[in-house]
């Protein structure tokens, strides 16, 4: 089974704060993927590393079989016109009506006649549910909406890998629902690979073929939803169950209690 | 305080602004090399002239109107003790074209389209909106901030020369149609006395220069700001403030440098 | 694409009204329209004292703008200043005219003023004024006044 992205000992940080240290990961081709960690663990770092978009201080990265790390320009940007990125909040172009914000890609980087665009923009919005939306701009469509338009944007180049960056927060159950049923069977469709960068338990694991949970800029556990719902870690079984206290307490540390009431 | 902290403080700010200032260089060099590619989408660049030039008239226009008013009224009241009435026009004429037009129509557009384009670029950062198009692979700097910049060199001189000649205008509304200062020795005196070459010339030089500054200007703090709603709008603060500073300084160099010779 | 259109046309209107500013300014503010795009030729005039005469100032005869003067300069052997001036091709004057420096207005700029001679033959490029006048020094013609009204009062004495 071959990767489509490869980690090697990479560290990356500012100053003297590391956030990732001498992390190694792999993403295996054609799988649904969840990256999982606690807030602040560098999750959402790993998916900017693997995009390219920050450089590391240390080790390899390589994605799609490019290094991203020494890519030039023009390497990075013809690296990333076969990937797409979701991110949290759609990052819609607010300027542009629905139909134009998935049209962009298309129209940027191909020289297909505007009948053609047209057509594919249309399937791709009908592949997420919007197709009726079209004429409709970011201003008037509701959060869970903009994110499916910013999914059908992220997949309009047809690309070979896709990441999202925590696509299941803030959304209600209906919206939850569609939205990993979309990443499921786009991936699928697409025979592409998905990286989701989460830390939502159940959706994720319904829909994912390989967990990586990270803590304190370390893998901690990887393998199927099954495999680490069963780790015996204490830092997974506090996350999976979402216990209020183990590995990371409850309480800030502070002074003792009677210092400050007494 | 410690000596030598003040010392390390002052230091550090010196090398803050240098290096703001280098950053700030780099950007206006990328601008410069993304300016042929620009050209060859104008219908982008159509658009923000669009935005920054047509939505700016209306305020340079009425400005316009009455700084004319103005000088008209001035300029008599001071001419019309040394009995140099006669020429209203020329004082009016030359106050505009070489002064008051590129500078009051540059702080006005700063004010104006500046603002407007800082918290546009910022807010598009902090919605991380220029990190997707970085992600789906198209240059932020050349496809949203360049033709904005473009735009801006643009409109500037024909705003500032917008305002010079309404206030032309109004200058001879107040002097020859209220107070009565004879018709043809207004626009005489000004044809004799403004030349093509020295005075209005110049002042197209000067609306240029200050539109490559206050565009340049209000895109870097907008592109560079931080992605936080305090971020935007301490940014679109400093567009003002400094566009309008180095508005007043190079109006100074420039003066000296034209007018002199 | 109709909204592109209706942008279009307001952009056109706009750039073609800052246009129109440039080209009113250029006409009715400034003096393009007596701009010299004709043929000059040059000929030069020594004076003792130029006064306040810039280059750039106009040259008129009878009042009607003919030329402009090119440039001025300091014979250093002679110590006098000798101004060259362009003129239209068109206009010429005889050999002995005189050139003299005048002010426009009481306190105005000051400008060459050219009286024509009766000479047959016309003043060429290259060649010089035979008779000039320099500019009147306010400070010589005070002195002039006060010197004369001392001498008035000696003789009455």
């Amino acid at each position: 089974m071959g990767f489509v992205a490869q980690l090697k000992n990479v560290d990356f940080g500012y100053g003297d704060r590391l956030i990732l240290e001498n992390i190694s990961l792999d993403i295996p081709k054609g799988k649904v993927v969840s990256v999982m960690g606690g807030s602040g663990s560098g999750k959402t770092t790993l998916l900017r590393l693997m995009c390219g978009q920050y450089p590391v201080n240390k080790g390899d990265v390589s994605v799609l079989g490019q290094d991203v790390v020494a890519a030039s320009t023009q390497q990075l940007y013809a690296f990333r016109k076969r990937i797409g990125v979701l991110f949290q909040f759609g990052a819609l172009f607010t300027d542009l009506s629905v139909f134009d914000n998935v049209a962009f890609p298309l129209r940027e980087h191909t020289n297909l006649p505007e009948s053609a665009i047209r057509d594919l923009v249309l399937l791709k919005l009908h592949a997420v549910g919007l197709r009726g939306a079209s004429a409709l701009f970011p201003s008037e469509i509701s959060g869970g909406m903009s994110r499916r338009v910013a999914l059908a944007r992220a997949i309009a180049l047809d690309p070979e890998l896709i990441f999202y960056d925590e696509p299941f927060a803030g959304l209600d159950p209906i919206s939850l629902g569609i939205t990993a049923n979309l990443i499921r069977t786009l991936n699928d469709a697409l025979g592409a690979t998905s990286v989701v960068v989460t830390h939502d338990i159940h959706e994720s694991f319904a829909i994912s073929d390989h967990v990586i949970v990270i803590a304190n800029g370390r893998v901690l556990a990887q393998g199927s939803p099954a495999e680490v719902e069963s780790n015996q870690d204490p830092y997974v079984q506090q996350f999976i169950k979402g216990l209020p206290e183990g590995p990371v307490k409850f309480h800030y540390p502070a002074t003792d209690l009677q210092k400050d009431f007494a | 305080m410690n000596p030598a902290i003040l010392i390390s403080r002052l230091g550090a700010g010196v090398i803050n602004t240098v290096t703001g200032l280098g950053v700030f260089a780099r950007f206006v060099g990328a601008l410069l090399v993304l300016l042929p590619k620009a050209l060859l989408r104008p219908r982008l660049v159509v658009d923000q002239i669009h935005f920054i030039g047509n939505y700016s008239l209306v305020i340079i226009v009425v400005s316009g109107l009455f700084v004319g008013f103005v000088l008209g009224l001035q300029g008599y009241y001071t001419l019309n003790r040394y009995g140099a009435e006669q020429a209203l026009g020329l004082l009016v004429a030359l106050s505009l074209v070489r002064e008051l037009g590129p500078v009051v129509s540059a702080l006005l557009f700063a004010g104006r389209a500046g603002t407007s384009l800082t918290a546009e670029i910022g807010l598009m950062k902090a919605g991380e909106q220029l990190t997707a198009m970085e992600m789906m692979a198209v240059d932020p700097k050349a496809r949203i901030v360049s033709p904005r910049w473009v735009a801006g060199l643009v409109s500037m001189p024909l705003l500032a020369a917008l305002f010079s000649a309404v206030g032309i205008f109004g200058g001879y509304v107040v002097g020859v149609l209220l107070i009565g200062v004879d018709s043809g020795a207004f626009w005489s005196q000004m044809q004799a006395g403004v030349d093509v070459r020295d005075d209005i010339l110049n002042g197209v030089i000067k609306s240029l220069v200050f539109g490559f500054a206050v565009s340049s200007i209000a895109l870097f703090q907008g592109y560079s700001c931080q992605p936080t709603p305090e971020g935007v709008s301490r940014a679109t603060t400093r567009t003002v403030v400094i566009s309008s500073l180095t508005i007043l300084g190079l109006d100074f160099v420039l003066t000296a440098l034209m007018f002199s010779i | 694409m109709k909204k592109n259109a209706a942008v279009d046309f307001w952009v056109g209107l706009f750039v073609l009204l800052g246009a129109l500013a440039l080209v009113f300014l250029a006409l009715k503010a400034g003096n393009l329209s007596s701009f010299t795009a004709g043929d000059q030729y040059r000929v030069t005039a020594e004076f003792d004292n130029i006064g306040g005469l810039k280059p750039r100032a106009p040259v008129k005869s009878a009042g009607v703008t003919v030329g402009r003067v090119a440039n001025i300069k300091l014979d250093p052997v002679t110590f006098r200043a000798v101004v060259s001036l362009d003129l239209e091709e068109g206009f010429d004057f005889p050999k002995d005219s005189s050139a003299r420096i005048l002010t426009s207005g009481l306190l105005g700029e000051q400008y060459v003023g050219i009286e024509a001679g009766g000479d047959l033959e016309n003043l060429a490029g290259g060649e010089k004024f035979a008779r000039t006048q320099s500019a009147v020094v306010l400070e010589n013609l005070i002195s002039q006044f006060l010197f004369s009204k001392a001498s008035e009062g000696d003789s009455e004495k």
